[in-house]
């Protein structure tokens, strides 16, 4: 049962549209539903970088801690977005804070699994980085668009 | 005003200014003793400032309003700041509606998503009365709102009372959210993510800076809407607001006369040239 509403959700993300169903599989087993209380941390600077996250339901906070203030939100995540691409990225370390600014359910797929089944099936690899190499250039589009201070007077 | 020479202004009234952030106000004017012109939501008004100088200005109010108009005015030079530092009672002159607005008609039936950048939600405004007006004739709407920053927002008491309307769905967020803020951070194309677009059937508005505006588009043809359904409204140096002067010459247009709102497939030629 459990099988069968990731497969649903995994088949019907944008972010893996027109994945073979043999590849679907293949993420399934390196897959798990899991649910974030407001506030929580999903990942932690510095930490580890073992999953990426499609995000169900739910808002993330990108966030960098600044001493003495706390976390500073540098980008909001949402339903239908993706969490991650450093567990595919050595040294597979997170670069950011990720926390539940709500409750928060997600899919997550284990990375080091999901690396282990890439180096194993290299269609799968370049089936992934395709579609991580589409989400880091919007990333870095968006991240660009933000530094130019748009809105401001000498911007228009 | 069709009547009217559209270069003579009516003397109104500031009868309200309210404060929307640091450095953008909103004005109510009228005019005792004659009637203000009614317009279309995206059109604007020269606001004429006596001794200073003339002003183009979106109308940001109700466009069944009657008895007053209403312009959002962010201060960023001699004559808007002239404007925004005025008082109750204070004498300007209003001449228009001009330009082409927004396409209601065709947006009428429609889910109909508004993509707005900074003071470019005062554009938007009226179509929005416009729409939640006439509820039952449109179907979702849709607004993704960006800023600057949380106090850079403006409406920002509306846009919680929007959330409200049945069959609407109002986004924001800001470029720099600051620690206190809990709100979405990123740019306004990232709140589209969040959005189930029903392509086919929905027109999509987009008012802001035009880098903005070009990212939004090329967003929106991505998420599967035709660049037919895409309408911008742009910003040129307008003038004499009837297309005589051509200040605001936008390749073969005049944006203050065929403009300002066009068809995204009409200027999209134009839209990436250099030298215009």
């Amino acid at each position: 049962m459990v099988t069968q509403s990731l497969e649903a959700v995994l088949r019907n993300h944008r972010f893996l549209a027109s994945l073979n169903p043999e590849h679907i599989q293949t993420l399934i087993s390196c897959a798990s539903n899991q649910r974030f209380e407001k506030g929580n941390y999903i990942a932690r600077e510095a930490t580890e970088a073992d999953s990426f996250y499609l995000i169900r339901s739910g808002t993330v906070a990108l966030q960098i801690h600044r001493p003495e203030s706390g976390g500073l939100t540098l980008n909001t995540l949402g339903e239908g977005d993706i969490l991650g691409w450093s567990w595919l990225v050595p040294p597979h370390r997170w670069h950011f804070d990720a926390r539940a600014t709500e409750a928060v359910r997600v899919v997550a797929l284990d990375g080091r699994c999901l690396r282990t089944k890439c180096e194993q099936d290299h269609e799968l690899g370049y089936q992934l980085l395709k579609r991580f190499s589409t989400l880091i250039e919007e990333r870095l589009e968006a991240a660009r668009l933000q530094l130019l201070d748009v809105y401001g007077v000498a911007a228009r | 005003m069709t009547a009217r020479d559209p270069m003579a202004p009516i003397p109104a009234q500031v009868q309200k200014l309210d404060r929307e952030n640091n450095d953008t106000f909103t004005l109510h004017v009228a005019a005792p003793g004659s009637t203000l012109p009614s317009f279309q939501p995206g059109q604007f008004d020269m606001l004429y400032l006596y001794g200073v100088g003339e002003l183009p200005i979106s109308v940001s109010g109700d466009p069944e309003a009657r008895f007053s108009l209403t312009y959002t005015v962010r201060s960023v030079g001699k004559a808007t700041n002239k404007l925004v530092t005025g008082s109750i009672g204070d004498w300007i002159g209003v001449r228009g509606p001009f330009g082409v607005g927004w396409p209601m008609d065709k947006a009428r039936g429609q889910d109909v998503l508004l993509i707005a950048g900074g003071i470019g939600l005062a554009p938007l405004r009226p179509a929005l009365y416009h729409m939640f007006r006439y509820r039952p004739e449109f179907g979702r709407i849709i607004l993704a709102y960006g800023a600057r920053s949380p106090g850079d927002m403006i409406y920002r008491n509306e846009l919680a009372q929007w959330k409200k309307e049945p069959r609407t769905q109002i986004l924001s967020t800001v470029d720099y959210g600051g620690l206190r803020w809990h709100g979405n951070v990123g740019v306004v194309t990232t709140l589209l993510t969040r959005v189930k677009l029903d392509p086919p059937h929905t027109i999509a508005l987009i008012c802001g800076p035009e880098i903005m505006m070009r990212f939004a588009a090329m967003e929106l043809t991505t998420r599967g809407i035709s660049k037919e359904r895409i309408y911008v409204s742009m910003e040129r140096n307008m003038k004499c607001a009837v297309g005589l002067c051509g200040h605001c010459q936008f390749g073969p247009y005049f944006v203050c006369r065929d403009g300002p709102v066009f068809p995204y497939t009409q200027i999209e030629p134009w839209i990436n040239r250099h030298e215009i």
